[in-house]
């Protein structure tokens, strides 16, 4: 198969860019740990008001960092508002008891799915105080547009 | 004895119902866009979810499919002959079975039992005969199918040595690719969703299904986009009245994009759990693979349009080439204008795909401007250029000087309609703005009031785009109408099929169908058996069916 020699520079150019793109998404992934939301942990949608620690959702301070657990269902969050320290890391815990949906932070890097069957997790360190909307960006049914809840953030 | 007359009423019937389907989604488009900007409210009987459904489904899948069938149908009759009996009586009963599943969707939809959204995600629940039509029309698009391969291979065997003529090989891979991707929604169909809403079984595995379904959700994209690709290379050359720069990089390029185009759906799944961060990444790598056979294309195309004719002056500028096109023939500057729109969409769809940057654009508007600008342009825009001249061929008419100018008008009009509602959908993804959301203004939260408030991107500004687009729907329905029943008769018009400069013996590896598909089995294996294995293993508690609308 012949290449134009054109053909060879421009390839070779496109490659070489790729290659370089895809090193520097696994530097920042696995060396600077930015890698996406996830988790393997299991509840049972059915189950979920029974089971800790979404028997009893919120925000647990745990000195150097906090847990948060949400529980999210048609067309709401438990619990619905939530305040969260300045600096100081985070770890959000989310599940579903009914379809998917997603728990989004807007202006936030927290933007994740709440899968039917699993627990989903997201770690994020507020740098700015105020009030934050957290909302469902995956259709759940008639009132998927209503269902948010509010972070404050407090300094 | 099946004649080039049946092809050609059969290939209509699938433009029919590709324009028929296009007209009816457009409308629903413009709706959403004027609920979400507020400017009007939808009656009581209408949901903004279930014209959002239709929509997705209509303009995604049953307008593309229908068009690509037009002109799969219509190029193989060109390029190989006519259908043997078989073949036709496949294509024939293909189109009437799934355009009943079309039907019996669609029904579904209108009688609001079925507003899922176009991607139906398991464990909302829709009436199961929602998904019997989901079902027939993928078995019909299989016998459609398979009598079009069956075409190829026939005309292969009887030209032995022969290279097989170009538009129907890149058919062929197109077709393929169709199969094989929708074998992973056929399963999640077949398997998860019509037990569950008919009560035979109690619960799903949503993970596992969400997996099935971009398995084929992603190719999907590629079956849109390679019949785009066969317009660029096998018909552009000859509107110019140039040549194809290379036959054998074309086709080489095809079976990369079919290689590649399975082993990556998980990039739709980077927010999930369920999936291990390294297999994240590996079908992150493997979905950028894709860049390649993007970059053949883009210089084997480029190199191509240089080969137009010139004039002397013309041919000392290093750029004469660009004056030397023909700017003023609807044909060719509708397909040029869909290329340049591929690259913006390209971009975008690199940032969609890294790894970490997807968590600032997972389902916000963002994503929503992607497909607008890859599958809503140089996806629609080739395929109104296609039907300049196909509808003519077809129907025995002429491509009128008329015609050029109101495509002209159509283009310009698109071109426009799409930069805005693009725009504006990419800009407010930024801003975090959700997609697949009816009018809210999340209780007056200032991050919300930012989507209507800013100058440069709200969503006004998108609905304006919005009512661009249905003013050139309206507008390519009226020329399609003028084409198909109007326009002087003449048999002159032909299936313009470009010739490929000679670049040598074509390597017998290009068409060793078994090995390409071999290849094509081991990556999806590799990138998946691992991923479902897991999955099945964490064993998640299975969840109940639930209609939520």
């Amino acid at each position: 198969m012949h290449l134009h020699r054109y053909e060879k520079i421009w390839l070779s150019f496109g490659i070489t860019s790729l290659i370089v793109f895809l090193a520097v998404l696994a530097f920042t992934a696995f060396a600077e740990g930015h890698t996406p939301p996830g988790g393997i942990l299991t509840v049972s949608p059915e189950s979920v008001d029974q089971v800790p620690p979404f028997n009893a959702p919120g925000v647990y301070d745990r000195g150097d960092y906090v847990d948060v657990y949400i529980v999210g269902q048609i067309f709401s969050y438990n619990p619905n508002r939530i305040e969260l320290p300045l600096g100081k890391p985070v770890h959000f815990y989310v599940t579903t008891k009914d379809v998917v949906h997603s728990f989004t932070i807007i202006d936030t890097t927290v933007n994740m799915m709440l899968i039917p069957g699993y627990v989903n997790s997201a770690t994020y360190t507020f740098e700015k105080p105020g009030s934050y909307l957290v909302l469902c960006n995956e259709y759940c049914g008639a009132g998927h547009q209503l269902m948010q809840m509010e972070v404050e953030v407090k300094g | 004895m099946i004649t080039k007359q049946h092809t050609h009423v059969l290939s209509r019937v699938h433009l029919f119902l590709a324009f028929f389907s296009i007209a009816l989604g457009g409308t629903f488009g413009l709706l959403q866009g004027l609920v979400r900007a507020g400017a009007i409210t939808l009656p009581s009987w209408l949901s903004y979810y279930q014209i959002l459904t239709a929509h997705g489904l209509l303009l995604a899948l049953i307008s593309t499919t229908y068009f690509i069938f037009a002109f799969l149908l219509a190029g193989n009759g060109a390029t190989l002959g006519d259908l043997s009996k078989t073949e036709y009586t496949l294509a024939k009963w293909g189109t009437i079975v799934l355009t009943a599943g079309v039907i019996l969707a669609a029904t579904m939809i209108l009688k609001g039992d079925a507003s899922v959204l176009y991607t139906f995600y398991l464990p909302l629940q829709a009436s199961p005969w929602f998904y019997v039509g989901l079902a027939l029309f993928v078995i019909g698009t299989w016998l459609f199918a398979a009598g079009l391969i069956h075409q190829y291979f026939a005309w292969r065997k009887a030209h032995p040595g022969q290279k097989t003529p170009l538009f129907a090989f890149l058919g062929t891979v197109t077709l393929l690719l169709w199969i094989i991707a929708s074998l992973g929604v056929a399963a999640t169909v077949l398997f998860q969703m019509i037990p569950l809403s008919f009560g035979w079984v109690q619960g799903v595995n949503v993970e596992l299904s969400r997996t099935l379904f971009w398995y084929f959700g992603h190719p999907l994209v590629y079956f849109w986009l390679l019949p785009t690709y066969m317009a660029w290379y096998t018909v552009m050359p000859r509107l110019i009245g140039g040549k194809l720069f290379s036959d054998t990089l074309a086709r080489f390029a095809f079976l990369l994009f079919l290689v590649f185009s399975f082993p990556v759906g998980i990039h739709h799944q980077l927010t999930e759990p369920g999936i291990q961060d390294g297999w994240k990444f590996f079908q992150v790598i493997l979905t950028f693979m894709v860049v390649i056979p993007s970059l053949m294309t883009a210089f084997n195309v480029f190199a191509s349009l240089e080969s137009v004719p010139r004039t002397a002056g013309q041919r000392r500028s290093l750029f004469g080439w660009i004056g030397a096109l023909p700017w003023g023939d609807v044909r060719f500057l509708a397909m040029i204008i869909a290329m340049l729109f591929f690259i913006p969409g390209g971009i975008g769809g690199l940032v969609n795909a890294s790894y970490q940057m997807n968590a600032m654009v997972h389902n916000t508007l963002f994503v929503v401007g992607h497909f607008h600008i890859t599958v809503g342009t140089p996806v629609m825009l080739t395929f109104f250029a296609i039907s300049y001249w196909l509808i003519p061929h077809l129907t025995g008419r002429t491509f009128t000087p008329l015609a050029n100018r109101l495509g002209i008008l159509q283009t310009v009009i698109w071109s426009l309609g799409m930069l805005i509602m693009s725009w504006t959908q990419h800009a407010l993804g930024l801003m975090g703005a959700p997609r697949r959301t009816a009018y809210t203004v999340y209780q007056n939260h200032p991050q919300a009031q930012v989507w209507f408030d800013t100058p440069w991107a709200n969503y006004t500004l998108m609905a304006i785009g919005g009512a661009l687009l249905f003013t050139g729907i309206v507008l390519m329905l009226v020329i399609v109408i003028y084409l198909g029943f109007f326009a002087p008769r003449s048999e002159k018009a032909t299936f313009p099929l470009a010739e490929a400069r000679d670049d040598g013996p074509q390597p017998a590896f290009l068409e060793n169908w078994k090995l390409w598909l071999t290849i094509t089995a081991v990556l999806i294996l590799i990138a998946y058996t691992v991923p479902i294995f897991d999955i099945l293993a964490h064993n998640a508690p299975l969840a109940r069916g639930m209609r939520t609308w």
